[in-house]
């Protein structure tokens, strides 16, 4: 069972300063896939504070931010290939459109519209999910039956540090490691549940620990680094794919914004903390070791910088539309047929909307 | 033939599996046992650990994995092994198996079925009894449907795992080893729609599940007593098929609904609900409900004063204002006032 036990270093290619690293089993990408991490973790990073101002502009009824943990949700989007699936969370909207979901369909859930906007089967992406760790299980049983058929799907599962504390996360890891599923398990450690810190969540040295208590591997990675994020996300994968069992990750990182719009994250913690985070950004590291390499010079970042300003605005403008859901579409999809009972319930509220107000 | 209701729920899996290669079946020790209740008998064994097979021991867990499975294209059919241990995947069903439909607009679908054996009268001890229906017909988006006879058992569940909408399949336990003379496979009618198991001309009796039995035991004492009672078969709590059984109250004027969860607050209160609505002006009298008590499921040494019998549904039948009936007939078809003036026994 000791090879089961986690490093507790987080495995990194890029440091906080932007020096190049090592880390055993993970290998740095070619130049340009560098410069394309880039640019992604700028669109993510734009994309996100759009978002955020579209709630302030009421626009969307709620926005949990991935400010700060843009590595995590890029790298383990783009970890994935296209037979894969992926369960998310409602934090992970930046990774659901790295997968490259429109993101006026992933915002349909927040700006109230309905749901789920987008195909889930399509994007090969499941609903994004409310009930912590309800969707891991989802996860498991999807993967057991694309083992069972045979196929090359692996399923990337995304849980937070406070969904570890649920019993379907217990259970879905436990139900994947003795199905043997091809699931990786992609704990972004944000470091709080609301306003509720890690050393509530657990006595576990780390996270990654939990695994060895169901006989699987558990790994540590830079969340801030989305080099490694990648390239561990993508190694954890393959493995599964090649029938090599379920893992989990645990990608350490910190969520820089209050956990929603609602929140006020000055109640339970101090801005020294967020502000120690700062000298870790995701972005301004991997922006410095392309710089130092001479991948970035000052045009290449201003076409990034003005491409993912081109892409808020496009985002701005689709959700500047107004739309007025039908009514009549909320007995559309109770059942396949409607039944006698939904059918008078929307004969009379089809009566009453004609109704001279 | 004469069969059990056990065995024709497994002869129903049994020829679904041989049917559709993506019919699996799992739940706690459903495969090399074959289910506390040999429900599952002999799967494992016909169609292998990949179609029929044990998971660990978390119900979550097993309807969760269900949803996943139900996801990629099988059709899973998963067993919970008693009423009250199904609690713990209820946030599975409530917020996702009842919702996936709505929640994507039809993109994604979960064909499965989840059994559950339900109900008292087996001398079960604590948590091995409860009838949980009211919890999964509140739930819109999920099917609720519970045989009450042998053929029903087996008709019932083969079309529970053709329909595109989860089911939650409650089987009367009790009635497990109840006999029938059955040709399987059978077809019976369609599994959303109620059936009247007896006619009569007095009161509507209105049953499901363990107590259609029931019923029709006090259908027959009752001829002695001088009524002439129907008896529905509900079949489907979700959706409830107020068609025939409003036809049959306003044919009768008088109803009693049973079951055996506590009265409270529970599916029976809905049925009245609904009869009072639809049947106000055939009513002779309230609709009464004969339900368990208001208490949590009794020990067995207690459960006989919990359980409604024969007894419990003639007196209900015998307080539906027999003497009380006014005079003239209320207007409708005229069907409705055979009873008007009548004395009680």
């Amino acid at each position: 069972m000791l090879e089961l036990v986690p490093l507790e270093e987080p495995a990194c290619l890029i440091n906080p300063d932007g020096s190049p690293s090592t880390a055993i089993g993970l290998t740095m990408p070619d130049d340009g896939e560098l410069v394309g991490l880039y640019r992604r973790l700028v669109a993510a990073r734009r994309f996100d504070r759009q978002a955020t101002t579209l709630t302030r502009q009421g626009r969307l009824a709620v926005y949990p931010s991935a400010g700060g943990q843009e590595a995590c949700q890029v790298g383990a989007a783009l970890a994935l290939r296209p037979q894969d699936w992926m369960f998310p969370t409602y934090r992970d909207t930046v990774a659901i459109v790295t997968r490259g979901v429109p993101p006026v369909e992933v915002l349909s859930l927040l700006r109230g519209e309905w749901h789920c906007g987008y195909d889930p089967r399509h994007w090969r992406t499941a609903p994004q999910c409310t009930p912590l760790a309800t969707q891991a299980l989802h996860g498991v049983g999807l993967a057991a039956a694309a083992r069972r058929s045979h196929d090359d799907t692996a399923v990337l599962v995304f849980l937070g540090d406070g969904a570890t504390s649920e019993g379907d996360a217990n259970i879905a890891l436990n139900f994947a490691a003795v199905f043997e599923a091809p699931v990786v398990f992609f704990i972004q450690n944000n470091q709080y549940a609301i306003s509720v810190p890690l050393s509530r969540q657990t006595k576990s040295p780390t996270l990654a620990h939990r695994a060895i208590g169901y006989g699987l591997p558990g790994y540590r990675v830079d969340g801030n680094d989305v080099v490694a994020v990648r390239a561990m996300v993508a190694r954890l994968l393959d493995e599964a794919r090649a029938g090599g069992g379920p893992a989990v990750i645990e990608a350490v990182t910190y969520r820089m914004e209050a956990h929603t719009n609602a929140d006020d994250a000055s109640r339970y913690r101090s801005p020294d903390e967020a502000e120690s985070w700062v000298e870790r950004d995701p972005l301004i590291r991997l922006e410095t070791y392309l710089t130092d390499r001479g991948l970035l010079d000052q045009p290449r970042r201003d076409d990034i910088a003005a491409a993912a300003e081109r892409f808020a605005r496009s985002v701005r403008e689709a959700l500047s539309v107004d739309v007025v859901p039908d009514p009549a579409s909320l007995f559309k999809y109770v059942y396949e047929q409607p039944t006698a009972l939904l059918l008078s319930e929307a004969a009379w509220l089809t009566e009453e909307q004609e109704l001279p107000s | 033939m004469t069969v059990t209701m056990g065995e024709a729920l497994n002869r129903a899996l049994h020829d679904a599996m041989a049917t559709d290669e993506r019919v699996v079946v799992f739940g706690e020790d459903v495969g090399r046992l074959g289910g506390v209740f040999r429900v599952t008998d002999g799967l494992t064994a016909e169609f292998g650990e990949e179609r029929c097979f044990d998971t660990p021991l978390a119900e979550s867990g097993i309807v969760g994995t269900a949803v996943g499975m139900a996801m990629y294209g099988l059709r899973p059919v998963v067993e919970m092994q008693f009423d009250a241990f199904a609690y713990p995947a209820f946030e599975q069903i409530t917020s996702h198996v009842a919702k996936m439909r709505n929640r994507t607009r039809g993109l994604l679908t979960l064909p499965l079925v989840i059994r559950i054996p339900y109900g008292g009268g087996i001398g079960g001890v604590e948590h091995h009894s409860d009838s949980s229906e009211a919890y999964y017909t509140h739930t819109p988006g999920l099917t609720v449907l519970t045989p009450g006879t042998v053929a029903d058992a087996y008709s019932m569940l083969r079309e529970a795992i053709a329909l595109e909408d989860p089911v939650i399949f409650l089987e009367p336990k009790r009635r497990y080893w109840s006999k029938a003379d059955v040709e399987l496979p059978t077809r019976t009618e369609p599994c959303r729609t109620a059936v009247i198991r007896r006619h009569g001309a007095d009161a509507t009796v209105v049953a499901y599940g363990s107590m259609v039995d029931t019923a029709l035991e006090a259908a027959a004492a009752g001829t002695e007593e001088g009524y002439d009672l129907e008896v529905v078969d509900l079949r489907s709590l979700a959706p409830f098929d107020s068609e025939t059984v409003a036809a049959s109250v306003r044919r009768t004027g008088r109803a009693v609904v049973v079951h055996e969860a506590s009265t409270f607050g529970g599916y029976g209160a809905e049925v009245a609900a609904r009869l009072s609505e639809e049947c106000f002006h055939y009513l002779e009298a309230p609709i009464l409900r004969v339900g368990g008590l208001d208490v949590p499921y009794p020990p067995p040494m207690l459960e006989e004063y919990h359980l409604p019998n024969v007894d419990r549904i003639l007196d209900a039948v015998s307080r539906l204002q027999w003497d009380e009936a006014p005079a003239a007939a209320p207007s409708g078809d005229g069907l409705v006032a055979t009873r008007v003036g009548r004395t009680g026994p």
